[in-house]
């Protein structure tokens, strides 16, 4: 694939990860185990899918505005993904991870892709770097 | 710290300037895990106050002792630090998850920063005050801050509906009933997702805890943060107010095979020969609603137990009338301070059914609680809970 920059919503560390596209827009609260990262709503296409240490693609959020929370809980049990991308920044979900910051937790990038990209990227392995450009690892 | 958070935010959303807010809604104070306690510690730790009036959502532990809930030893500890940080930074004891029913009525036109999706949609558009979708720590970080990023539903601009939903077509007895409003506002919400709508075609004034269900259902269906409803809330006079005088992107006409559809996807199971419990109150009962549920009790036991959430404002009042002993002595049990779906309440189960009126319940109650829902009126569910079998069609 042909690289692919970003823009960088919140900073973070380079990583290597598996993207992953959500199908659906889900809310964190309720759709996510906070313990584990599964996918625990029934009614999401991609319920019982582990998203720690993936590049997730999240189409949009739903729902509870307890999203932050649940993301919060994901960075300290080490169960995060390994980079967020969102179609566009949703105050909601990234407040979990300014406040991850402002704890002193290692957070991770997250960044802004138009949502009709991310099929391209799912399922491949990528390499995101801190400047946000995006490639196959 | 507080102040930080609310500017990185401001960034992000594109705000240019932050503007000062009459009051929040504070809906961090709930348990998800160890990171919110250290959060809210680390505020009380700098000295930290809230700078506006703020009430509470719910916790994760009933304080008033009204019920019981099955938290760990470690996580009940957490949750109980919590709950006791965020009354260190100055908010009200309220609990509750209908703060509007609970004496905190922002008034028109008044900048907020509310958390809880219910409360948000409530306070947008039943109130007409303005408020955008607070999530956890940017509530708390805009109260102690006094400020909130100057984005979104804050601005009159975004406040106008684009999108008409039509419910002109379904016959107006059916919408003139409670069990309507959370159907409606689940469809809505599956529908117009994070747009603003206004709901037009209701023949009467659509009172205050139908607007509520509907909002709630709505909101976690879909990101609703304001709807209207032509006729009836405060910035729509008349629909074409609502729309600011432009035309909509969408008009969306409801069908009555639109509702059933959006009816069945309230329950998750067709089982029909037990139930295993009935909850209602998300959001959190008003008095009205509880004189309801007396009503149709009409003093008779219930074979399986109905969990009745509500704020410690309207348990004052039952235990005050006398109707709280009533109520428990029927088996009924009353949730205060939080609700069955943030907390382990409902006795572990596998397999069961609950059946509730609640489209939020309805909606969160699968996941959270392993429950499999089964939606009906207020009626059904009191109807139910006395046979301990799903009854529908009941007349309220």
């Amino acid at each position: 694939m042909t690289p692919l920059p970003c823009e960088v919503l919140l900073p973070g560390a380079g990583v290597k990860a598996r993207g992953f596209a959500l199908t659906a827009p889900i809310s964190f609260w309720g759709g996510v185990d906070p313990k584990t990262g599964t996918v625990a709503d029934l009614r999401h296409p991609e319920h019982g899918t582990n998203i720690a240490g993936l590049a997730l693609m999240i189409p949009a959020t739903v729902g509870s505005c307890s999203g932050a929370a649940i993301l919060l809980e994901l960075v300290h049990a080490g169960r995060a993904p390994a980079a967020v991308i969102l179609h566009e920044p949703d105050a909601i979900l990234l407040l979990g991870l300014i406040v991850a910051k402002e704890m002193g937790w290692q957070t991770p990038i997250a960044l802004r892709l138009d949502r009709n990209q991310f099929a391209a990227l799912h399922g491949q392995p990528l390499e995101i770097d801190e400047a946000g450009l995006v490639r196959s690892a | 710290m507080a102040m930080r958070i609310v500017a990185e935010t401001a960034r992000l959303m594109g705000a240019t300037q932050l503007i000062p807010i009459e009051s929040a809604h504070i809906d961090g104070a709930l348990y998800h895990g160890d990171s919110g306690t250290l959060f809210a510690e680390r505020l009380v730790a700098g000295g930290a106050k809230v700078a506006v009036r703020s009430t509470l959502n719910v916790g994760a532990i009933d304080l008033t002792g009204c019920s019981r809930n099955r938290l760990p030893e470690h996580e009940r500890g957490m949750a109980s630090r919590m709950m006791k940080a965020y009354r260190e930074l100055g908010c009200e004891q309220t609990w509750t998850c209908a703060p509007y029913q609970a004496g905190h009525r922002p008034r028109f036109g008044a900048q907020v920063a509310w958390g809880e999706s219910n409360a948000v949609a409530f306070c947008n558009s039943v109130l007409g005050a303005r408020t955008n979708r607070y999530g956890d720590f940017l509530d708390i970080a805009c109260a102690i801050a006094g400020r909130a990023p100057d984005y979104g539903l804050h601005r009159t601009e975004n406040r106008r509906a684009t999108v008409v939903f039509d419910v002109s077509q379904i016959d107006q007895s059916f919408l003139y009933s409670e069990m309507a409003w959370p159907i409606l506002g689940h469809l809505y919400g599956r529908l117009i997702g994070e747009a603003v709508g206004v709901v037009s075609g209701v023949n009467f004034r659509p009172w205050e805890d139908i607007l509520k269900a509907f909002g709630a259902a709505a909101a976690s269906a879909g990101s609703v943060g304001l709807f209207h409803v032509a006729g009836a809330t405060p910035e729509a006079s008349e629909e074409a107010i609502a729309r600011h005088f432009r035309e909509p992107d969408e008009r969306i006409i409801v069908t009555p095979e639109m509702v059933r559809d959006a009816q069945g996807r309230l329950s998750t199971t067709d089982r029909v020969d037990r139930i295993d419990a009935v909850a209602i109150g998300s959001p959190h009962l008003s008095l009205e609603e509880f004189d309801v549920l007396r009503r149709l009790l009409g003093g008779r036991k219930l074979a399986v137990p109905i969990y009745a959430c509500t704020g410690r404002h309207v348990v004052k009042v039952l235990e005050r009338d006398g109707h709280r002993q009533q109520l428990e002595d029927l088996g009924l049990v009353i949730v205060a301070d939080t609700c069955v779906v943030v907390t382990p309440i409902l006795p572990e189960n596998p397999g069961a059914v609950l059946m509730t009126n609640s489209g939020k319940f309805a909606h969160y109650a699968p996941a959270n609680t392993g429950y499999s829902v089964l939606y009906g009126s207020m009626a059904d569910c009191v109807e139910s809970a006395i046979t301990g079998k799903p009854v529908f069609g009941v007349p309220s």
